[in-house]
């Protein structure tokens, strides 16, 4: 009469297979547990992934036990219930038992209120905002399909700050909080090893806390990808982030606050003449020629709740040279790619120029200026010199 | 193309194309519910093999970036609004009546405007593929980019096409509503109803509760388009969509997962040869989580930007829903514990159905540990989670619906052979497929990038995955071939093929027009089951001495007089529910054109108007001599 009885008769049947089964299953979590490939967030970098990381260990394996329990009951079921021939007696007509009902739902209540409690304190702890003169501000502007970057505490004698585009290089071991908005549609900021994501908002101010632990190779940032859908070249639209030590950092700052070179013979300055020409129209840079410092393109800001963030209509490009990809992290900086880049830029990464509206600020991408392959050789000399 | 199955049915049934456009028998709109959505789930499903041969390798280029935003947008949006809850709806409407012991629903008319409603309504949809482009900003249509006037038409196909299926689904609601409350056979209370029936009311009011507000912001997006409203775009605010977006979009997974749960509900007892363990408990849970999840929205929304406290409430709130859930799976394995489980099709993707949904539903516990979720919000893992829930749940609970009732519908039994293929082709299918998503999103892949690059270790994955969801297509041939096949050529099923509990196994296979000769006067949970078997001292079901053909106890039904009188007057077949269903979708394609496409608004109201007037003029029954 009692189901629990029938569970005494039977519970030593197969045992010798289930624990075969749990030690394969022990083994499939275990490597679930540890990530791999360089997006991971399960290796995380740094102490903001690593809290993110216990809690979804913690919560993982305690929902690999209940899985483990449910699934063994079904089958345990539909082993032994199952309908043999011979057996001609039909089932005593159970129709439920309160106390059993009252147990199955009373233990996951208090199983679930017992991991509510880190998770509470979890959100709190990843989501403060980092405040502090030890911190690092960096504003972050989202487009489409583009990240930009400006350091607001790092500014040249000027007072010019030190703005980039779509690779963040960061100190180890700093709070970087990164203040963000989008100047058109919403976007993700996300890089998992080091945090997780944070959605741009139009309109609205965001912010994102991230500390890494180690400095990365010069050729192996930490990669990452803008995680909500914003259009066309949303799989395209990727961010890396390069952590280098404090006296590493203070150098490559020192030099990204130098303005580039105006060139004044060869290839390069040829290619300075089609830049300021054509390119400028969008892209900015600081430049520095016999006359002093001078900063070229168009300067757009764009203020949100008080707080005012560059907002470029095309990535900065004093320090092209400097970086290891372009097309927001989606090329290696190579002379090949950025040829075939500047020969149709739409060939390679999806976007949709002829919409460009430059007195409205609204660019969605590079047209094609038909640009002979002189005039690209010699564009792409000036910015790999660029550094 | 006619679904004539007519030659099977019941001689008083007319016949013929006319028949069947002008029907307003819920058992036949039911039909069609049926066979469009199979027929939009083979689309949906061929634009995900599309999706998923571009993403096999790393950087494809089977397809192009605008491409894939375009199939991954329809794929989503067929999936949930033309496939599986037309689905629901296909089952609601063949056996609300049948499992209350009544002739039709409320409003027969009606139902069949609900179902033209959707019909056009979906082909709107799907002919933006043609006429300018599918919607390509996500089912979800976040704004601003859904607001951004980049493409003339597309998000307009999108904001009109979803706001005619939820008039649709909105009407079928009341329509379902209105004849449970009103319509049950004599001694038939509410805690004697099927728990299929039950779920469907719970899933009823969701969406008559929910979808006016998606409908809201839907025109929202649309005079933001096209009239600079400003709603969410430009001054206007981005997460004001989300939260009108989540509040119906929420509650809509309830909507396409509970009744395939009510399904599932049916068939563990009639297998497992014992009544529904707990079956107060497995309804009040149903009604539970249905209220729970009009208050869980926001936690689609945790990256969004919303304060702590809001984050860390919806946490805590989308957990405690595991609870609700947790008692229905607990009382399925208790139906099934000390029973005689028999492996007939039905009741093995019933036993698929609580295997995946208990994987779907850990992971959403894990979703709903927030800090987690910054990690897994918008990454494959989400697409697993919600597969495993819609997929793993939601079809295996459908298709196990079909197997179970197509007896009913036909008179004839599915094939096994072929079942046992589509069983165990779609399980290992569905399995390689959606469970390497897990770990492709916990290793950083993002959602909806129709590209990838090499070195970041996810292209074994994708491929697996890839072949995976060929063998869940082959599957489905399978399923294809054995409708098609077995309609005609099945084994005859007979009345009660299964020994079943509920009404619908009383009456003939397919049930007459009228359901049943004579309406049932109800005395238990599973009535037909108790006419058939009593306890003995043990509590063991014994079978009463065989009942002769047809004539069941006297006590037990109204007398076939007295129902003559007063419930045959069957609903006289219109067209006037598809002429009113067509007008409002030739406004609806005006209006997607606006401003060109006022004349085509002008046009399809004038239809509409037409159709309504007559609806309303016409007489309401056909004339009781039928028989």
């Amino acid at each position: 009469m009692d189901p629990i009885q029938d569970k005494k008769r039977h519970s030593a049947r197969h045992s010798g297979h289930r624990s075969v089964g749990l030690v394969v299953l022990l083994g499939v979590v275990l490597s679930a547990c540890s990530g791999s490939g360089p997006q991971t967030a399960l290796d995380p970098e740094g102490p903001i992934g690593r809290t993110i990381d216990d809690l979804w260990e913690l919560v993982f394996i305690m929902a690999t036990v209940v899985f483990v329990i449910v699934q063994s009951a079904i089958i345990y079921v539909i082993v032994r219930y199952r309908s043999r021939k011979g057996d001609d007696r039909e089932p005593v007509q159970v129709h439920g038992n309160t106390k059993l009902e009252i147990i199955w739902t009373i233990i996951p209540v208090i199983i679930l209120a017992s991991i509510s409690y880190p998770i509470v304190t979890g959100i709190f702890d990843v989501r403060a905002i980092a405040e502090g003169p030890d911190v690092l501000q960096v504003q972050v502007t989202g487009h489409q399909w583009w990240w930009e970057f400006e350091y607001v505490d790092l500014t040249d004698e000027t007072g010019r700050t030190l703005v980039t585009a779509n690779e963040l290089v960061i100190p180890e071991d700093t709070k970087v909080n990164l203040t963000m908005t989008s100047a058109d549609v919403i976007h993700s900021f996300w890089v998992p090893i080091l945090a997780g994501k944070r959605d741009v908002v139009p309109n609205r101010i965001t912010n994102l806390t991230l500390i890494a632990d180690n400095p990365t190779a010069p050729d192996a940032p930490h990669p990452g990808q803008c995680a909500e859908f914003c259009g066309l070249a949303h799989a395209d639209m990727r961010v890396k982030v390069h952590v280098r030590t404090q006296v590493d950092f203070d150098s490559w700052v020192e030099a990204q606050l130098v303005p580039a070179e105006i060139p004044t013979a060869g290839a390069e300055a040829a290619g300075y003449e089609t830049l300021n020409i054509t390119c400028v129209a969008c892209h900015n840079a600081t430049v520095a020629g016999a006359d002093g410092a001078a900063d070229i393109g168009p300067v757009r800001s764009l203020e949100v709740d008080g707080v005012t963030f560059i907002s470029s209509l095309a990535p900065n490009l004093t320090h092209f040279g400097d970086r290891i990809t372009f097309g927001a992290g989606t090329f290696e900086n190579t002379t090949e790619h950025l040829a075939e880049w500047l020969a149709d830029p739409s060939s390679i990464k999806p976007m949709r120029p002829e919409l460009n509206n430059v007195a409205e600020g609204r660019i969605l991408g590079m047209p094609n200026f038909n640009l002979s392959t002189d005039e690209i050789n010699n564009l792409i000399a000036l910015l790999q010199g660029w550094e | 193309m006619v679904l004539d199955t007519e030659k099977d049915l019941a001689p008083a049934e007319p016949t013929g194309l006319w028949s069947w456009i002008t029907t307003v028998d819920h058992k036949r709109i039911g039909l069609m519910y049926g066979a469009s959505a199979l027929i939009f789930f083979f689309v949906a499903g061929l634009e995900a093999l599309f999706l998923r041969l571009q993403l096999s390798t790393a950087n494809g280029t089977l397809l192009s970036a605008d491409a894939y935003n375009q199939l991954f947008t329809m794929h989503g949006l067929s999936m949930l609004l033309v496939v599986v809850m037309p689905v629901g709806a296909a089952f609601m409407n063949y056996f609300i009546p049948l499992h209350i012991g009544a002739r039709d629903v409320a409003f027969p008319r009606a139902n069949a405007f609900s179902y033209w409603l959707f019909l056009f309504s979906t082909l709107l949809l799907l002919s933006s593929f043609v006429l300018g482009g599918a919607p390509d900003g996500g089912w979800f249509g976040y704004a601003p980019l859904s607001t951004q006037l980049e493409e003339f038409v597309r998000m307009d196909y999108y904001a009109i096409g979803a706001q005619l299926l939820g008039v649709a689904s909105i009407m079928a609601s009341a329509n379902f509503i209105a004849t449970v409350f009103t319509m049950r056979a004599p001694g038939m209370s509410l805690m004697r109803m099927p728990v299929f029936t039950w779920m469907a009311v719970v899933v009823s009011f969701l969406l008559i509760f929910s979808l006016p507000i998606f409908g809201v912001g839907l025109f929202q997006m649309f005079f933001d388009r096209n009239f600079g409203a400003q709603f969410f775009s430009g001054s206007g605010d981005p997460l004001l969509w989300q939260h009108l977006f989540w509040l119906f979009g929420h509650p809509e997974v309830y909507v396409l997962v509970l009744p395939a749960m009510g399904i599932v509900s049916e068939i563990f007892p009639t297998f497992s040869r014992k009544p529904l363990f707990g079956y107060p408990f497995v309804v009040f849970s149903g009604i539970a989580i249905g209220f729970m999840g009009f208050g869980v929205w926001a936690h689609h929304m945790y990256t969004a930007g919303l304060g702590p406290v809001a984050e860390a409430g919806f946490g805590v709130a989308t957990m405690m829903i595991a609870v609700p859930t947790g008692v229905k799976i607990f009382n399925w394995i208790g139906t099934m514990w000390g029973g005689k489980v028999r492996f007939e099709l039905p009741m093995m993707f019933s036993i698929g159905f609580i295997s995946l949904f208990v994987i779907g539903g850990l992971s959403g516990v894990l979703h709903s540990v927030v800090p987690s979720d910054y990690q897994q919000h918008d990454s494959y893992f989400v697409v697993a989670h919600f597969h495993y829930v819609l997929f793993g749940g939601g079809v295996f609970g459908y298709v196990a619906g079909t197997y179970y009732w197509f007896p009913k519908w036909t008179g004839r039994m599915l094939d096994e052979k072929l079942g046992q293929w589509h069983f165990w082709l779609m399980i290992i299918g569905f399995n390689m497929t959606f469970a390497p998503m897990h770990v492709l999103g916990l290793n950083g892949m993002a959602r909806r990038t129709y590209r990838y690059p090499e070195g970041l270790g996810w292209e074994f994955w994708n491929q697996f995955a890839t072949v995976g969801s060929f063998i869940i297509a082959i599957s489905f041939l399978f399923f294809a071939w054995n409708l098609i096949r077995s309609r005609k050529h099945g084994r005859i099923a007979g009345n009660d093929p299964w020994d079943g509990r509920t009404l619908e196994w009383t009456t003939t296979s397919p049930p007459p027009v009228h359901n049943f000769d004579e309406i049932p006067i109800v005395q238990h949970v599973d009535d037909f089951w108790h006419r058939k078997y009593a306890t003995d001292d043990e509590g063991r079901a014994v079978r009463m001495p065989e009942v002769t053909d047809g004539a069941t106890p006297a006590t037990t039904t109204i007398g076939a007089e007295e129902a003559h009188e007063e419930d045959m007057h069957m609903p006289s077949p219109s067209y006037y529910p598809i002429v009113s269903a067509f007008g409002v979708v030739f406004v609806g394609y005006g209006l997607v054109y606006v401003p060109g496409g006022w004349v085509a608004v002008g046009i399809g109201s004038a239809i509409a108007m037409w159709g309504l007037f007559g609806w309303s003029l016409e007489p309401v029954t056909r004339d009781a001599d039928h028989e």
